[in-house]
């Protein structure tokens, strides 16, 4: 029984690992912006899966609310308030095709390169850690980042004030 | 293959995909996807190692990673509505005369 929930296990984060590249290549292919979200929201959805699996469920379930819940549900917000004649949707790629795909090939060789470099030091024994460790720690080491972050969020919010407030005195002006 | 090298070589691909996107497409909104495709990648990475070495640093900076992602979408969609307003396209070809 044991080895069979392992062998599950293996075979669901092989499919959802599988799935969401098959997502993100959706996402620079298809041509309709809903479409381009429908298949990121999969991907992140997927990932959410794989983070489960690897038995970090919190981050998993963040995945979903932040990501999911919040960016994308944004994001297809302004897709429906954005007009679907367009051109810029209509032809799909710019005319650096051909190199940005080059570079992304040599960059995808870099970093396999460099990635794998890291793994011989990577200890090969993968622990397990809970919430409770993970939010002992955040709060007694991390806890400068957390307040940092809060500043941040405000910072995004006064920012985003003033470039809708800027624009509409210009408009009025 | 082993898990994390599998999960490894999914972020670099996810992050490569979206590198290429975000200079393939035409659209400004598809690429502010394409960004967060590349966030997602760099979270799948810190979340793989985090697991591998079984310490929490990883999982904290994933944290933060969604509080910055948050927030840079936060500012790019008005940036984005508002070009939208002005130059009545998403093309970013249209844009060329924010280079000052």
């Amino acid at each position: 029984m044991e080895a069979f929930l392992a062998g599950l296990d293996s075979l669901l984060l092989y499919i959802f690992a599988f799935s969401a590249l098959i997502g993100s290549i959706l996402v620079v292919v298809l041509r309709q912006p809903m479409r381009v979200a429908t298949a990121l929201i999969s991907t992140m959805i997927f990932l959410g899966g794989v983070y489960g699996l690897l038995g970090v469920h919190f981050i998993a379930a963040f995945q979903v609310l932040i990501y999911v819940g919040a960016v994308m549900v944004f994001m297809v917000y302004v897709i429906m308030l954005l007009d679907p004649r367009d051109p810029a949707v209509k032809t799909r790629f710019s005319p650096l095709v051909v190199p940005g795909i080059i570079g992304g090939l040599l960059l995808a060789w870099a970093l396999v390169h460099a990635v794998h470099g890291l793994l011989g030091n990577v200890t090969s024994t993968p622990a397990r850690f809970g919430l409770k460790e993970f939010a002992v720690s955040f709060l007694n080491e991390y806890w400068l980042h957390f307040e940092l972050t809060s500043v941040l969020l405000l910072a995004a919010v006064v920012a985003s004030l003033a470039v809708i407030k800027g624009a509409s005195g210009r408009n009025r002006g | 293959m082993d898990k994390a090298q599998l999960l490894l070589s999914l972020a670099v691909a996810m992050f490569a995909i979206g590198m290429v996107g975000v200079i393939i497409r035409r659209n400004v909104l598809v690429m502010l996807m394409c960004m967060e495709l590349m966030l997602n990648g760099v979270n799948l990475s810190l979340v793989t190692f985090a697991h591998q070495s079984g310490t929490t640093v990883g999982a904290v900076l994933v944290f933060l990673i969604f509080v910055v992602a948050t927030a840079e979408i936060a500012i790019a969609i008005p940036i984005v509505l508002m070009l939208v307003k002005r130059k009545q396209t998403l093309d970013p070809a249209a844009y060329t005369d924010l280079k000052g």
